[in-house]
């Protein structure tokens, strides 16, 4: 089971997206930068899916993040790893972006809410 | 030997048939505590996905609101994201976790509160500055949607392993480990059983051998006595035939 260390430390949230949602969440009051590291990323037509890939490595593997949240238009591009995050902590969650329609089929976590009850 | 399939390696004793029936006895009431807290478990999952569900379609809404604001702000103060990327060091928006105890689980919470200053009180100072303001207040509120709908989802994740493996040991107690101990019971009966025939039986035997030994000694008496009987005849009859020569009369 989860114990109380897993997430006693988990106080930030990263932000993978376009200018216009990380601008948006950062105006909330997201961000959170020391020295290098960043929690967030702008991914942009010029941002190569391995870079992507390896922030959000990086995101779901540092211990003081909660909640991931990614555009789900990013989240298509590495999908796999995205499935393959199975672990409670962080919560990755997939948020709509300006540009792109949220499809609820599309989503990882709904996904395996629809196999579950065999819709 | 009856008993087919697997059972444990245990001795045959009346001990440990005690011992198997209280373990049945174990096994079952554990069977139906856990049959029970996957039950309460899946009953807490469905409204979990129900509201994920509702949760979902209802953060597109709010996302769709947020960055309408945005692009307000974009139109009136410029491009301002450069800025506020580089502007924010420490977040003010946090979130914290808190514990709900769903029967036996600890399924957790978050929660988002504010800690700092507003590093964006200088934003838009130019210009635009209400929508930048009021930007951000909507974007907080989305934040607090996100939040909420996040929470939903580990409890998602966290039940779904651990109905899961309830699941499992309800099954591998109804259909292993039962099984099992009943056959462990079946074959200490069995055992115990044949012990009994096997002593019944060894018991007979020796009294068998008793009554035989009795019937051979008693013929042996009754043999002797006669062989006793014919002696003495004979010895009579020698006294009365043998003709002492040195008898005087």
């Amino acid at each position: 089971m989860t114990s109380q260390t897993a997430y006693k430390d988990r106080n930030f949230i990263a932000v993978i997206g376009d200018e216009d949602s990380v601008t948006g969440l950062l105006l909330a009051g997201i961000g959170h930068v020391e020295g290098t590291k960043k929690n967030f990323l702008v991914v942009d037509s010029k941002t190569t899916i391995s870079k992507i890939e390896e922030t959000f490595i990086e995101f779901t593997k540092r211990k003081d993040i909660a909640i991931v949240l990614i555009n789900q238009h990013i989240a298509e591009d590495i999908r796999q790893l995205v499935d393959d995050h199975d672990q409670a902590f962080p919560t990755v969650l997939e948020i709509p972006s300006k540009d792109h329609q949220y499809d609820p089929e599309k989503d990882s976590v709904l996904k395996r809410v629809q196999r579950l009850f065999g819709e | 030997m009856s008993g087919t399939g697997p059972r444990l390696n245990i001795f045959p004793t009346r001990m440990a048939l005690t011992l198997m029936k209280s373990k049945l006895k174990g096994a079952q009431t554990g069977h139906s505590l856990l049959k029970r807290k996957s039950e309460a478990l899946t009953k807490r999952f469905r409204v979990i996905v129900q509201k994920i569900d509702e949760a979902k379609r209802k953060m597109g809404k709010v996302m769709q609101v947020a960055s309408f604001s945005l692009a307000e702000v974009t139109y009136i103060a410029g491009d301002i994201s450069y800025q506020i990327q580089e502007s924010g060091k420490t977040a003010q928006l946090r979130v914290r976790t808190k514990q709900e105890n769903v029967s036996g689980v600890l399924l957790p919470a978050f929660e988002s509160y504010m800690e700092g200053g507003n590093v964006f009180e200088l934003t838009g100072l130019g210009r635009g500055g209400k929508q930048v303001q009021k930007c951000k207040e909507t974007y907080i509120k989305a934040v607090e949607t996100l939040v909420e709908l996040a929470s939903l989802q580990t409890a998602f994740v966290i039940l779904d392993e651990v109905i899961k493996i309830t699941n499992r040991r309800v099954n591998a107690i109804e259909y292993v480990i039962i099984p099992k101990i009943e056959n462990t019971i079946k074959y200490i009966m069995s055992e115990l059983d044949e012990q009994d025939r096997e002593e019944f039986f060894r018991l007979k035997k020796v009294q068998g051998k008793k009554k035989k030994e009795q019937q051979v000694n008693e013929e042996e008496r009754e043999a002797t006595k006669n062989e006793d009987i014919e002696y003495e005849a004979a010895e009579s009859m020698d006294l009365l035939e043998n003709i002492d020569e040195d008898i005087i009369f």
